[in-house]
């Protein structure tokens, strides 16, 4: 059996699975739609001769034309445009998040549940403290703090990037819990197999097992975490620039989108439904991913 | 037990000490502290004589100290003034906090009496109807963005219909009718979650304890389905749902803050949020500091209900 076909023996069932969850399939296929659309955005927003910046106070609040497919804003922006470039920041800083949340959780995973003992104690009183805060003052406290005042310098702090990085850093500084759970629960679970025992008969260090024998089998739990916490790491980044902590104007996100329009509600009702859609879309469509992953990976588990 | 809710309690105690250190650094690194905004105030004043100002204030003192003094007030009982409000900090949280339990009281007993009946009926007929309608609710529910649906409900009932106010507190107005009238909409965009979270736990754990073997012989000794699932099921699984609903206290929190900033409703939520983004910093400290407190209590009593309703529950033997 040649290596290729060893991994496909090994996923094809997974596929199968997969494929018979059909919200999932439909959760993967919009979440596919989406990206594309980001990926593609500039080009296609600029043959379609719109851009996302261009004010023209003669065109505020246009209903849905040829001209702008889904009318324009109360500086005569477009807001089919200002939606797609959005998409771009929102599903950007939402992956980015996730996968920043993944880390450090299988980290302190990894290290509770691989070594144990006391380590396991202290790390999983502190995941428990950190799941008992408050979290969204708490990340609003977090998003206030002057980064200047952290000593980076002035220009990075005012660049348009720095809101970027500090929403990010912020939702994976409190959001890693859920994965450091699982993930712990599973190595605890798999350093007590045969095959890390035999390895350790071996003599192979704690490092080489970890890398070895115990985090390849973890790619499951690791998996369908990342994957049900990228829809509420983009909730928490959409609420965040929704409170005007987040991703700041005039760089679009769905979030600061929606602040925006809910200043307009008197006088333009229609702009607060897209990028609110948007967003209940993309996390829907995680969770149901997130579900069939789940199903799919781990077979034993009925579940109801 | 009583040793395991000691050995909690204790923790909580250090979780909270952690966080208002935690906190009161934060708060410190914020833009804007009290000479900041007295060099903007006046042009006049030059860097030397901020550097003075700070030393009179003892900002210039280490952070430990600081902290240091302002725990040992804090905990004779004197918070400080709030510098927003200019008032002692319990005399403007108080009305904060009454405002936001009216919230969350009313969304948490909506959420109970709706989310609860709706879980159990569809976990009682797994694959019927109402299971697929119920899990589809507590799916949109819980993925549903809270402030998105405030402003939906505002969109519709104030801005469309023109039959509810967008916003605000009907305490002028007077007479409970206008209060209900305002409280509607908040509660109803707090309630949509807890509603969801709730029936989806309740689905769950009913569905668990119906594959029990005492129902099985309940059923076996001709009880009918009403009375094995009112009768025999609930009680049970109750016991997991009420240590979640508990543990759900913080989203609750978290939704209030959200809800309060949309509607203009004058709770705890929006009182940090207004105290945080003017660096206020007493105010904010020790509001938040509360806010973290009953959300370590309800953890408590979580842990509490857990061991108190299940008698298989022991934690002798066992350290926390």
């Amino acid at each position: 059996m040649t290596a290729s076909s060893a991994i496909a023996a090994l996923w094809l069932p997974v596929a199968r699975r997969f494929s018979r969850h059909h919200a999932a399939i439909v959760g993967a296929a919009v979440l596919g739609v989406l990206i594309v659309a980001a990926l593609v955005a500039p080009p296609v927003v600029s043959a379609l001769g719109l851009d996302p910046a261009a004010t023209d106070l003669a065109r505020r609040f246009q209903p849905p034309s040829g001209a702008h497919p889904l009318g324009t804003d109360e500086l005569g922006r477009d807001v089919l445009a200002r939606l797609l470039f959005g998409a771009r920041v929102s599903l950007a800083v939402g992956f980015s998040a996730a996968f920043a949340t993944a880390l450090i959780g299988t980290t302190i995973g990894l290290a509770a549940g691989y070594f144990g003992g006391r380590l396991d104690a202290v790390l999983m009183r502190i995941t428990d403290g950190v799941i008992a805060l408050p979290l969204l003052p708490l990340l609003i406290v977090l998003a206030a703090v002057d980064p200047e005042k952290l000593g980076l310098p002035r220009a990075f702090a005012e660049s348009e990037s720095a809101s970027l990085y500090r929403v990010i850093f912020i939702v994976a500084l409190l959001g890693w819990t859920t994965v450091a759970r699982l993930v712990r629960a599973a190595a605890l679970s798999i350093r007590e197999r045969p095959f890390v025992l035999a390895a350790r008969a071996q003599g192979a260090g704690p490092w080489r097992i970890m890398r070895v024998h115990v985090l390849p089998n973890l790619a499951s739990p690791i998996i369908v975490a990342t994957t049900l916490s990228a829809g509420h790491v983009i909730l928490l980044e959409s609420v965040l620039s929704f409170l005007g902590l987040g991703i700041q104007p005039p760089t679009p996100s769905w979030g600061n989108l929606l602040a925006n329009a809910q200043e307009l509600v008197w006088s333009a009702p229609a702009l607060a439904v897209y990028p609110g859609l948007l967003i209940f879309v993309t996390v829907v469509a995680f969770n149901f991913v997130g579900d069939g992953l789940q199903d799919a990976l781990d077979p034993r588990e009925t579940r109801t | 037990m009583t040793r395991f809710l000691a050995a909690r309690a204790v923790q909580s105690l250090a979780v909270l000490a952690a966080m208002s250190f935690a906190v009161y650094v934060l708060m410190g690194l914020m833009p804007g502290d009290p000479i900041d905004l007295m060099i903007a105030a006046d042009p006049k004043l030059t860097p030397e004589d901020a550097a003075r100002l700070r030393a009179i204030h003892g900002l210039d003192r280490p952070i430990l100290a600081r902290y240091a003094d302002w725990l040992g007030l804090a905990l004779q009982g004197d918070f400080g003034y709030s510098r927003l409000h200019s008032r002692p900090v319990p005399d403007v949280i108080a009305p904060a906090l009454l405002n936001t339990l009216q919230l969350m009281g009313a969304a948490f007993v909506l959420s109970l009496l709706l989310g609860l009946p709706a879980g159990m009926l569809a976990g009682s007929r797994p694959r019927s109807a109402v299971d697929y309608a119920v899990n589809a609710f507590a799916f949109a529910g819980i993925s549903l963005p809270s402030f998105w649906l405030g402003i939906l409900l505002i969109i519709v009932f104030a801005v469309l219909l023109g039959i509810l106010p967008a916003g605000g507190l009907g305490i002028a107005a007077g007479g409970i009718s206008e209060t209900l009238r305002y409280l509607a909409l908040p509660v109803a965009t707090l309630a949509v979650a807890g509603i969801a979270g709730q029936a989806r736990y309740m689905r769950s754990a009913m569905a668990e304890t119906l594959r029990q073997d005492f129902i099985r012989t309940a059923r076996a000794k001709g009880a009918s389905e009403t009375q094995v699932v009112l009768g025999h099921a609930l009680r049970n699984a109750l016991i997991p749902v009420a240590t979640v609903i508990a543990l759900d206290f913080g989203a609750l929190f978290s939704g209030a803050l959200v809800t309060e900033t949309i509607f203009a409703y004058p709770g705890m939520g929006r009182l940090i949020y207004d105290a945080i983004m003017a660096n206020d910093s007493n105010l904010a400290l020790v509001a938040l500091l509360f806010a973290t407190l009953l959300t370590l209590i309800a953890n408590l009593a979580a842990d509490a209900a857990y061991v108190a309703l299940d008698p298989r529950v022991s934690f002798e033997g066992r350290d926390a």
